[in-house]
């Protein structure tokens, strides 16, 4: 490649927009970015736990319902049926479950629905069963292998190869901590991701329904500015926590921050409300005139 | 100071109503699938998918609500996904699959397909060869507990007696036919998922399930069974090599694209041979399915050897019609 060549590949890299880790830029079609989050590898585990608990349940009562079957007939022939009906069970919630659960609208499997997670086409386009299909095919090396190696015992040049197993399938387990998207192989190979998309609720509007709550208490400009976009996301937490003693915590450091001179006795909530509804207004306001002020050291 | 109203609050005010009703929308879509809407309802969706969509915008340049803007986030790609991932419903999903996409998908790995029963040919060929010199060479190729007492130390009487089993009352056997299912699947589906390392081992199961089929045959043939073998094995053979051969040519197909992935990314590559690979295995596991009827069921009700070779023989030829009988390219 010619020196120049570098060069303008060097270029084409930096105008790429650089992404905060986790973040997944999902752009519809009206073109609105819907930044999504990609799973965490702790979700992701304890959604995999979850999945493998509820499966190893329905092998166990599987299992035990048909003992339960076998015993109380007590005939001959039923044996086998039972049999064959343990063996398919078994066969079909070992391959099938994952991919049931993943081609419905929700997309996701229930140990993935407790931790808020669900699956996508990594383009964005729509999962389509084969896609969940592939994906879930892949976990017989990225699980199973592995387990094989691990519990499979031998000598001498037995061992060496075994152990030798053991590292090359634990390239596939250890996959997702390689990329950027956090993709196991089964995702690369059938072109899907996991995301985070919980489920939100309204949450009402703290500078609408506490108002009243707030007192009619009034800052000026000066003491407005104290604070920036990070501050008031970090107030708005607070209150909703609805946690005491970090809201009179809080209330302290402002009051003490911008030099409060107006009444003493009013309630720590009280004061928080109306300082977060003041400080909302000031900065959105300035943002309507084209300065997001990031936070408090941004002063310009 | 703080205006009497916030514009954000009144932006909020104003379309309320609408994001809820929404949400209402998408949990009905959700615990059902679009068909649970009424007709008005389904005409309804996009709208409000998109309103919210622009309410997303707004409230992410004027609010700094984080809540809100959380709340729609997630509104917006609960509803994209509803919006943008149609689906049709389960049967027609099935009919088009049998019909169209599996043997459209056989088809576009044909070579991957040859070069799995090239592999699979070559180490038959090389199984059988060596255990006819040597008898020793068995027991490298076979697992002893699926050769469960047919190896060189078998008296001939006692192999004959192997192929010609009387079922006692088909006793354990459809208990056997959806054991064999079940193994058989569950190897075809490493084999699948091996490709992604290239194929490599991918083929070393072929190589290993082609010598084992060679050392089979050797040891039949050595004996004056052969042909009686061969109608044994192929009852359901045809289907199932056929099937373990669609299987790793998959697993190639994968294997193909992470090495080579030609003009597209690696990662694109490999996620489109992975779907069409995955839909060819879908079909796998429905070929070991009727494999596993016919070896539990017809190989041992069925004792004439042309009959097994008539039923081998018809197996094959409407697999390979089925898969690549020329048909009219659809819409």
């Amino acid at each position: 490649m010619t020196v120049r060549g570098v060069a303008t590949r060097v270029k084409g890299l930096k105008v790429r927009r650089r992404l905060e880790s986790g973040a997944h830029e999902l752009v519809t079609p009206e073109g609105v970015d819907l930044r999504l989050r990609v799973g965490s590898y702790g979700d992701r585990f304890v959604a995999l736990l979850l999945d493998f608990l509820i499966l190893m349940g329905a092998l166990i009562g599987l299992t035990l319902g048909v003992l339960a079957v076998a015993a109380a007939t007590k005939l001959q022939g039923v044996g086998e049926v039972l049999g064959v009906i343990w063996l398919l069970g078994a066969f079909l919630l070992r391959n099938f479950y994952f991919l049931f659960f993943e081609i419905q609208p929700k997309a996701a499997t229930p140990g993935k629905r407790v931790m808020g997670l669900r699956v996508i086409a990594a383009d964005g386009g729509r999962l389509t069963a084969d896609a969940v299909f592939a994906r879930n095919a892949m976990r017989e090396i990225e699980v199973f292998l592995p387990m094989t190696f691990l519990f499979a015992r031998g000598q001498g040049v037995d061992a060496a190869l075994i152990g030798l197993g053991t590292l090359w399938s634990g390239v596939f387990v250890l996959f997702p901590l390689f990329n950027r998207d956090r993709r196991r192989l089964g995702d690369l190979a059938a072109g899907t991701m996991v995301v985070k998309a919980p489920r939100k609720v309204l949450q009402p509007d703290l500078a609408d329904t506490d108002r009243a709550a707030s007192g009619g208490l009034t800052f000026t400009h000066v003491q407005l500015d104290a604070y920036g976009i990070k501050e008031l996301h970090v107030l708005e937490d607070v209150i909703r926590s609805a946690d005491r003693k970090a809201q009179a915590e809080v209330a302290a450091r402002i009051r003490a921050k911008i030099g409060w001179e107006g009444p003493t006795d009013i309630a720590d909530r009280t004061f928080l409300n109306a300082y977060y509804a003041g400080l909302r207004g000031r900065l959105e306001s300035r943002m309507l005139f084209g300065h997001r002020r990031k936070d408090k050291f941004d002063v310009s | 100071m703080a205006e009497l109203q916030l514009k954000s609050w009144r932006f909020r005010a104003e379309r309320e109503a609408d994001w809820r009703r929404l949400e209402t929308l998408l949990a009905k879509a959700e615990a059902g699938g679009a068909a649970r809407l009424r007709r008005d309802e389904i005409l309804e969706l996009p709208l409000l998918y998109r309103q919210a969509l622009s309410s997303l915008s707004v409230a992410r340049s004027i609010s700094l609500d984080q809540s809100l803007t959380a709340y729609l986030e997630s509104l917006c790609t609960r509803a994209y996904f509803i919006v943008y991932g149609a689906r049709t419903r389960l049967p027609e999903r099935i009919a088009r699959f049998f019909l169209r996409d599996w043997p459209a998908a056989v088809r576009s790995i044909w070579r991957e397909t040859l070069v799995a029963f090239a592999i699979t040919a070559v180490a038959t060929v090389v199984g059988y060869l060596l255990v006819q010199r040597d008898p020793d060479w068995f027991y490298s190729f076979m697992d002893p507990g699926l050769a469960a007492g047919r190896d060189p130390l078998a008296s001939t009487a006692a192999l004959k007696a192997t192929l010609y089993a009387k079922p006692d009352a088909r006793e354990g056997l459809s208990l056997l036919a959806s054991f064999l299912f079940t193994h058989n699947s569950q190897i075809a589906l490493f084999s699948f998922a091996l490709g992604v390392a290239f194929g490599l081992p991918t083929a070393a199961l072929m190589v290993q399930n082609g010598g084992m089929l060679g050392a089979f045959l050797a040891l039949f043939v050595s004996r004056g069974l052969g042909p009686q073998a061969v109608g044994w094995l192929m009852i359901h053979g045809t289907t199932e090599l056929f099937a373990l051969v669609l299987s790793g040519a998959s697993g190639f197909a994968i294997g193909w694209s992470v090495a080579f992935p030609g003009a597209r990314t690696r990662v694109d590559a490999v996620a489109a041979a992975g779907r069409r690979a995955a839909t060819v295995m879908v079909g796998v596991v429905v070929m070991l399915l009727v494999a596993g009827l016919l070896e539990g069921f017809a190989r041992q009700l069925v004792q004439d050897d042309l009959v097994r070779y008539a039923v081998a023989a018809s197996m094959l030829a409407l697999w390979l019609a089925y898969f690549y009988w020329p048909r009219r390219a659809q819409p």
